[in-house]
């Protein structure tokens, strides 16, 4: 799971995205990339295209400009040679999604699944992974975000907290090359904030490689190897956290940073 | 009177055959149905349009119409075009191609209010097509339709009574044939209405379990 840090060769890399919805232009040649073990923050106002951008990465929603490449290969397009290319089926697409890992705003856990079951399902069914090792892994992941106890629990009995943990130990049940966060806290009550937050810490310290959608600016100043700044569907601004935090370049920045901080 | 209920209970190997096969042509038929109609919503929500509108157009037509008059067509009409088939397999697909209708019907109605959210996070996790409908949305939509897929169980077994037109010796039938030999209607009758509860309470008292599972693994 843990890459060299800083390796150079990018694991995500998007150029020039771009997206439309109806006459609504969300967004406008986002590029980014982001390295081995690296996490990277994407901040901006509400509206701006955050999510959208996310969605594009693994193809949940399909842009209509640019491009995505995971370890250098293209995401939704199968190349035919001679520069030809065809689009994914949803059965390829779905296979490719499995490198990354998603955790959302509402955490979507399976309701009809038992922690464990949300937690091995991917692995077995779509992975086909040995159903003792899939259960041996989550087992050891339940303890690494500390709900062993919570194995055979409904995540109907689940605090929000406890369901965002679960969700990102399901999307880490998968061993995928990157992890995409969708404001994992936005909708959780503030004291069940921290406890979600500490295991992405974890996370962005252990190596691995994440983007993060986020409003927790404090987050994003302690664990973000680099802040990728979006306005209007447009980035405005990329710089590591400390000198983003502290003089950003641009108008724009400073004035969203007034309002969070 | 109660004398007149010992000879309906001397009828009893007739009530039993009766009842027996009232249970074995609705279960079968109920597993049938519900087989079709998991495979019929996925027609009802088809991203193809046209599919969609004749698979939901030859749904609504089936809802709209009396079971019997659908036992009339398949046992009456068929024929005339050439097919001919034994009673048991017209009151078999009669019940059949009736409730995979409404099972459909209900099973699209859960899947519509399933959140979207669910269906996505399967595909962000590998999931497409059959294998997304099988793990992560049959199983909840199951759930979510477990109370009203059950009343339409119990509507399946009252309606299967219409098969003694077709001369299938099911429970209505030989409760018939025991009061016409012994004259004793009321007393026969009260006998199968309490048979037919039985099996009717039953479904209801395993919708309720179900209902339990749901507080549990639905959602809120």
């Amino acid at each position: 799971m843990s890459e060299a840090r800083g390796s150079a060769a990018p694991v995500v890399e998007a150029r020039e995205l771009g997206k439309c919805f109806g006459t609504l232009r969300v967004l406008r040649a986002v590029s980014l990339r982001v390295a081995a073990g690296r996490t990277l923050c994407v901040l901006g106002p509400s509206g701006s295209g955050k999510s959208t951008l996310l969605r594009c990465l693994n193809f949940l929603e399909r842009p209509d400009e640019g491009a995505v490449f995971l370890r250098g290969e293209r995401v939704g397009f199968v190349g035919l040679g001679a520069g030809r290319e065809r689009p994914m089926t949803d059965r390829e697409l779905a296979r490719m999604r499995t490198r990354f890992g998603m955790v959302f705003q509402q955490f979507n856990l399976w309701p009809h699944l038992t922690v464990l079951g949300n937690l091995v399902e991917s692995p077995i069914h779509v992975q086909h992974r040995p159903r003792e090792q899939a259960v041996a892994e989550a087992e050891a992941l339940l303890d690494k975000i500390g709900l062993r106890d919570k194995r055979d629990a409904y995540p109907s009995r689940l605090s929000g907290g406890q369901k965002q943990r679960v969700a990102i130990a399901r999307a880490l049940a998968m061993k995928p090359e990157v992890l995409l966060f969708d404001e994992p806290t936005s909708s959780l009550d503030p004291e069940l904030v921290g406890e979600v937050l500490a295991v992405m810490r974890d996370l962005a310290r252990e190596g691995q490689t994440m983007i993060v959608v986020t409003h927790e600016i404090g987050f994003a100043r302690e664990a973000a190897d680099e802040i990728l700044f979006i306005d209007e569907g447009a980035v405005v601004e990329t710089a590591p956290p400390a000198r983003f935090f502290a003089s950003p370049s641009t108008a724009r920045a400073r004035q969203f940073l007034q309002r969070y901080t | 009177m109660i004398a007149n209920f010992g000879v309906v209970l001397g009828e009893w190997r007739s009530l039993m055959t009766g009842l027996v096969n009232t249970i074995w042509i609705c279960a079968l038929s109920g597993l049938l149905s519900l087989l079709f109609a998991v495979l019929v919503a996925q027609l009802l929500v088809s991203r193809r349009r046209a599919v969609r509108r004749v698979t939901q157009s030859g749904v609504d037509v089936l809802r709209a119409i009396p079971f019997l008059m659908l036992l009339f067509l398949i046992y009456y009409c068929l024929p005339t075009l050439g097919l001919r088939l034994s009673s048991w397999t017209c009151g078999l697909s009669a019940l059949v191609v009736y409730n995979t209708a409404y099972f459909a019907e209900i099973l699209r109605g859960a899947w519509a209010h399933l959140p979207r959210e669910q269906e996505e996070a399967g595909r962000a996790h590998g999931y497409a097509g059959l294998r997304l409908y099988r793990r992560i949305i049959l199983p909840q939509i199951f759930i979510a339709a477990g109370p009203v897929l059950g009343n339409q169980m119990i509507t399946l077994v009252k309606n299967s009574a219409f098969l003694l037109v077709i001369t299938i010796p099911d429970l209505t039938f030989m409760a018939n044939q025991v009061q016409a030999i012994h004259f004793i209607p009321f007393e026969t009758m009260l006998v199968a209405v309490a048979l037919y509860w039985t099996i009717c309470s039953t479904i209801e008292w395993g919708v309720r379990r179900l209902d339990r599972v749901a507080v549990v693994r639905g959602h809120e």
